[in-house]
């Protein structure tokens, strides 16, 4: 039998026995990240669109959680900088071919941007809100006049936040897993999709809800033909990408990838949510849950199966 | 000028006199290391080949590594050598990651480190540490657009391969074979 021994004298920490350079931050902000951006994609479009009351849990009462979770989420960032009092380094240019800079602009724009949101609608929310100081109350007129133009604003800035989520993994060819243009779309959806389950759980009319709940069934069925897709593209590739695929289709990463991931964050939702939508009575907490769990997870695994996925040896 | 190394696989015992040196040379923190050995037995028992490589930072012409710097920390220095300025690098991480031959880590103090060809030796006209000291001197170094160079010289006469040029990253360190 032909054998082939390699021995490596390499044993960088982190690096070896395989890549380990990013931990729960970057998954997690990912996550985070794509779910601001969806929120803030439904808000801005159904305001461009003139349906503002009727989709007021989407567009005026959702967002709040926003700039939480984007602070949040930054924060992770942060953590993950293993050179910390430097961060202000991302901020002194703009590199077009690194989506990491790309993304830190971005957020840079869209975490203002949502606070400005939230500002706007924050008497949905404090009915008695008094801004107290006239140069307040006049810069908030000033901006209500403009809100079509902001919500033009963030709606492009959202989905490319979601996408950014995506790319940021699929632009390292070193990883064979991520090397894949399919991960900026899944996780754009996954986004929408966990943003889709919350503004479920912060809308207080039923046609709302409904029409939510629609909308994340459609997006979980796109999830899962790009999840198909993607591994298609990667069994009809090169030997390293069949490998990767390898890791989901047998390896290591089966179980928890079409248990946690597929089963409990896609389908069962999913179903529960149809089911909703014949009267049947689920509380609406149970898929909203899964879905958010499933988007995680989906993030959780893609970073640390990737990591596994090499070249050489 | 377009710095590169070749290292001969026929010629190389694996001694890793090169790993020490670079460790010595650079101030390599403990544990870590910019270069190494790699060691492939390869075949049918009793017909097996071993090859021996010097592995390091490949100095690739289309770096991945510099693409997705956000800070631009990760740069190419004079005659395509790939360096990381300490003081820029937030040490994110996309760089070791990027990296489809590993040859990146973080450095204990958060900044990322690499093999820089011994760049501040090669501009006093010095050779790499791993170079000067290779017992076996398998180890060449020099410009390749200079047809009279060591490495250029050997180049021609010898057959070379560069470890995964299907990544499309154009490495600048050669095995001869």
């Amino acid at each position: 039998m032909r054998e082939e021994i390699i021995t490596s004298g390499r044993l960088n920490p982190h690096i070896d026995p395989h890549l380990a350079i990013w931990h729960w931050h970057i998954p997690l902000y990912l996550f985070l990240g794509g779910l601001a951006a969806g929120i803030m994609f439904f808000a801005s479009l159904y305001t461009i669109l003139g349906k503002e009351n009727k989709y007021s849990g989407a567009v005026k009462r959702a967002p709040i959680i926003v700039p939480f979770i984007l602070v949040i989420g930054l924060i992770a960032l942060f953590f993950d900088l293993k050179h910390k009092l430097y961060f202000w380094q991302l901020y002194t240019t703009i590199r077009i071919q690194s989506p990491m800079s790309w993304g830190a602009w971005t957020l840079m724009a869209i975490t203002p941007l949502s606070l400005v949101w939230v500002a706007l609608h924050i008497r949905e929310w404090f009915p008695k809100w008094d801004w107290k100081f006239s140069i307040v109350i006049e810069i908030e007129q000033f901006l209500q006049k403009y809100k079509k133009v902001i919500a033009w604003v963030i709606l492009y800035f959202s989905v490319i936040l979601g996408i950014y989520t995506g790319i940021l993994f699929s632009a390292f060819n070193a990883r064979p897993l991520w090397n894949t243009s399919i991960l900026g779309p899944l996780f754009l959806t996954s986004g929408l999709s966990a943003a889709a389950a919350v503004i479920i759980l912060f809308s207080r009319r039923p046609k709302e809800r409904m029409n939510f709940a629609k909308i994340d069934i459609m997006l979980i069925g796109i999830e899962l033909f790009l999840i198909v897709h993607m591994f298609m593209g990667f069994l009809a590739s090169t030997q390293v990408q069949i490998e990767a695929a390898n890791l989901f289709l047998g390896g290591p990463y089966t179980a928890p990838f079409w248990i946690f991931v597929v089963i409990i964050g896609m389908i069962i939702p999913a179903i529960l949510e149809f089911l909703e939508l014949r009267k049947f009575h689920i509380p609406a907490v149970i898929p909203v849950v899964l879905v958010l769990f499933g988007s995680l997870m989906l993030r959780f695994i893609i970073a640390y199966a990737g990591q596994m996925s090499r070249w050489l040896y | 000028m377009r710095y590169a190394m070749a290292i001969d696989t026929k010629k190389c015992v694996g001694c890793s006199d090169c790993v020490v040196a670079c460790q010595t040379e650079n101030d390599v923190p403990i544990g870590y290391c910019r270069d190494w050995i790699v060691e492939i037995c390869d075949g049918t028992y009793p017909q097996l080949e071993i090859e021996m490589r010097s592995e390091r930072c490949n100095h690739c012409e289309n770096s991945p590594c510099v693409r997705c710097c956000p800070t631009g920390a990760s740069h190419y220095e004079e005659g395509g050598i790939v360096t990381v300025t300490e003081h820029k690098c937030i040490g994110c991480g996309a760089c070791v990651a990027s990296c489809p031959y590993d040859a990146r880590y973080s450095h204990p103090k958060g900044y990322v480190d690499k093999c820089t060809f011994c760049i501040h030796r090669v501009k006093k006209g010095q050779q790499p540490a791993c170079v000067a000291v290779c017992p076996t001197k398998c180890m060449y170094f020099g410009d390749l657009d200079n047809p009279n160079s060591e490495v250029s010289q050997v180049l021609k006469k010898r057959k070379s391969k560069t470890l995964i040029p299907e990544a499309g990253t154009k490495p600048h360190v050669y095995y001869l074979i």
